[in-house]
């Protein structure tokens, strides 16, 4: 299959209630023309509710859906010409492989040639060649995955909906399907927007992340900004691990515990967080032979609670003064791990000035 | 030395006779617990077909002949008697599938509460006496019944219409009898048919009539077929609507059986009767089996 036309998603205040809940709360987005968006939040934060409005099988309140010029929010779902993939694929299990890729197109009065053609062209590109017949009782976890995939694009829709897609497989396979559907969005290159709670998936495959909870858009950034510079301690907490201390300002510096932070200009230009974040692949443990370049780091004084090993990397746990346990990620190798300090040892942690960051806290924002 | 190598090799392995004994015990144990059923099963069911079979081998004079058979096969009236009984099975079976289907389909989309309602209307009939049902049919559709008396008041026609005490009283009560066992397969079927069925379809471009037609109707297939053969067997061995309603003008199989035990104490004419229809309820049984593996065979080929 060769590439697809896409088309740009401008969503403009989409409200949906149940009763007195906002499963989506005013919420605007704009997915730009060929991009690879996720919307990613815990269950019940509304991005499923928002990916059905988009397919046109959940009725919003109040809003604006377009796709390119052309308004959607009251067209029925069968005229929107989109493509989807459901959770549990929703394969027709009485219609065969072919069967169920040549739908679209018998639908669309395509020939009986022309459909067989497509269905096989739209095999080959999820790697399913002469599967045509198979029954879809017959067809492992990945391979039913791959033909919902096939029967979401075989018509060539200009966008494409996800609705986790890969829960239902095991950890390798999925790993290996992330990175599958991100090759094949780059090839056809139609707007895709996929539904994920796994922020590692999410961070893995899109262009931009759209952070969702309690109905509401919370951050949309590109995967390196939504996990360095998270908007909101949810976020912070959501993607990846962090531990938040509060942070005061004394003559206008932050400080932690009454001693100023060293933070990169950039940081210290956007400064008025009143939490700082520590993510435990930041942290170092710092020993008493210090390089000369780990000399300006801050520092983080406590005591080894329990060290885990997990294979590939360690992890140190350690409460600091104030009784904060902070984790420290460790790669494991022979020398970090014979350097490893024993439970009970007090250490100092080291974090680089590029790497503190600060984060807002909502509880604060008045005092300023 | 010899003793060890004979242990390894009939019973290769640390604990594998204590194993097999446990295995051995359990399936006993099993057997044990379904004996009282199958026990049951012997004396309710096989005994009595047997015997019944056993009874149609005599003739009148108590001599060993299969002129019960025969006759029947002769006789014009045992074959319209037998054709009737069909006709009547398929048309309730009939009737049943076009109430039963858009009334099953109709539970199935109701939210929880009210299908639990509407399930309660379904099987309420259940609840009272078929004899009662039957005799409240007769006095809805007889001449003088409320269909005709107000179809009359309100003008609607002149004359009463012949409703019961004849084929269609028999279709109209036999149908009402038998539309919840349609209509409860059904409903089981359509309940399991996943609704991302049809948001799939409808997604792909198809309307609502195109995914009802080639999706959701398909999948209810099995839940249909199950619904058609439990009334129509039951249609075939029916007896006290078309006694009631029929007027003596629909002649079922077991209705005639009836006559042959009661009026005349043929009992070897009335046990071959039984043995034929039973033979023919296995056949149609054995058909629909049939049919429905080939269909599932066949399924595959839908969308291609």
């Amino acid at each position: 299959m060769g590439r697809i036309a896409a088309l740009p998603i401008g969503i403009r205040a989409v409200t949906k209630t149940y009763g007195d809940i906002y499963a989506l709360e005013h919420v605007d987005l704009d997915v730009q023309s060929g991009e690879f968006l996720t919307l990613l939040g815990p269950s019940g934060s509304g991005k499923t509710t928002l990916l059905m409005v988009l397919a046109g099988f959940t009725r919003p309140d109040s809003g604006s859906v377009r796709f390119g010029d052309e308004e959607m929010i009251r067209m029925p779902p069968h005229k929107r010409e989109v493509g989807m993939v459901f959770q549990n694929y929703a394969l027709f299990p009485h219609m065969d492989v072919a069967g169920n890729i040549g739908f679209p197109l018998k639908l669309r009065g395509a020939s009986k040639d022309d459909i067989g053609a497509r269905v096989e062209s739209a095999l080959a590109t999820v790697q399913l060649e002469g599967y045509g017949e198979r029954r879809i009782t017959q067809l492992s976890g990945g391979q039913k995955q791959r033909v919902a995939l096939a029967r979401a694009i075989v018509f060539e829709p200009r966008i494409l909906l996800m609705d986790e897609p890969l829960s239902a497989l095991d950890k390798k396979l999925r790993e290996h399907m992330q990175i599958e559907l991100r090759r094949l969005h780059d090839q056809l290159g139609m707007t895709t927007v996929y539904v994920t709670h796994d922020q590692r998936e999410a961070l893995t495959m899109s262009d931009r992340i759209a952070v969702i909870n309690h109905g509401k858009l919370i951050q949309l950034d590109d995967p390196r900004n939504i996990y360095d510079h998270p908007a909101d301690p949810f976020v912070a907490n959501f993607i990846g691990e962090s531990v938040l201390l509060p942070v005061e300002y004394i003559g206008g510096a932050p400080c932690y515990r009454g001693e100023p932070l060293r933070l990169s200009e950039s940081a210290a230009a956007a400064a008025g967080g009143h939490l700082l974040m520590l993510r435990p692949e930041r942290l170092v443990l710092l020993t008493d032979e210090q390089p000369a370049d780990h000399a300006h780091y801050n520092r983080f004084k406590g005591s080894v609670g329990h060290v885990v090993y997990q294979g590939e990397s360690f992890v140190t746990y350690v409460t600091l003064a104030d009784g904060a346990e902070v984790a420290v990620r460790s790669v494991s190798r022979r020398q970090t791990l014979a350097a490893a300090p024993p439970p009970g040892s007090e250490v100092t942690l080291g974090l680089h000035p590029d790497e503190t960051t600060l984060i807002p806290d909502p509880s604060q924002t008045r005092d300023d | 030395m010899t003793e060890h190598a004979v242990m390894n090799r009939t019973a290769a392995g640390v604990n594998a006779a204590g194993i097999r004994r446990d295995e051995l015990r359990e399936k006993l144990t099993l057997f044990g617990l379904a004996a009282p059923a199958a026990m049951l099963v012997l004396v309710i069911i096989v005994i009595p077909v047997g015997w019944l079979f056993w009874l149609s081998l005599f003739n009148d004079e108590g001599v060993m002949s299969l002129s019960n058979y025969t006759r029947m096969l002769e006789s014009k009236s045992y074959t319209r008697i037998f054709t009737t009984t069909f006709k009547v099975s398929f048309l309730t079976t009939a009737l049943c599938v076009l109430l039963g289907y858009p009334l099953a389909y109709f539970l199935a989309q109701l939210p929880k509460r009210w299908a639990a309602l509407g399930m309660m209307a379904v099987l309420l009939p259940f609840w009272t006496s078929l004899l009662v049902r039957t005799y409240a049919w007769l006095v809805v559709l007889q001449r003088k019944g409320l269909i005709n008396q107000w179809g009359i008041e309100l003008g609607l026609w002149d004359t009463p219409i012949r409703l019961a005490h004849n084929l269609n009283g028999t279709l109209i009560g036999m149908a009402h009898i038998m539309l919840p066992f349609l209509v409860l397969p059904l409903y089981g079927a359509m309940k399991s048919i996943d609704f991302d069925y049809m948001k799939a379809a409808s997604n792909l471009g198809a309307t609502p009539a195109y995914a009802f037609r080639h999706v959701f109707f398909p999948l209810s297939l099995p839940g249909l077929f199950a619904g058609i053969i439990i009334v129509f067997v039951l249609c075939l061995g029916f007896f006290v609507t078309p006694a009631v309603l029929g007027g003596g003008k629909v002649i079922m199989v077991s209705m005639k059986i009836e006559t042959l035990v009661d009026l005349f104490f043929n009992f070897g004419t009335a046990s071959a009767l039984g043995v034929v229809l039973l033979a023919l309820t296995l056949l149609v049984l054995f058909l629909a089996h049939r049919l429905l593996q080939l269909d599932r065979v066949l399924g595959g080929g839908h969308g291609g």
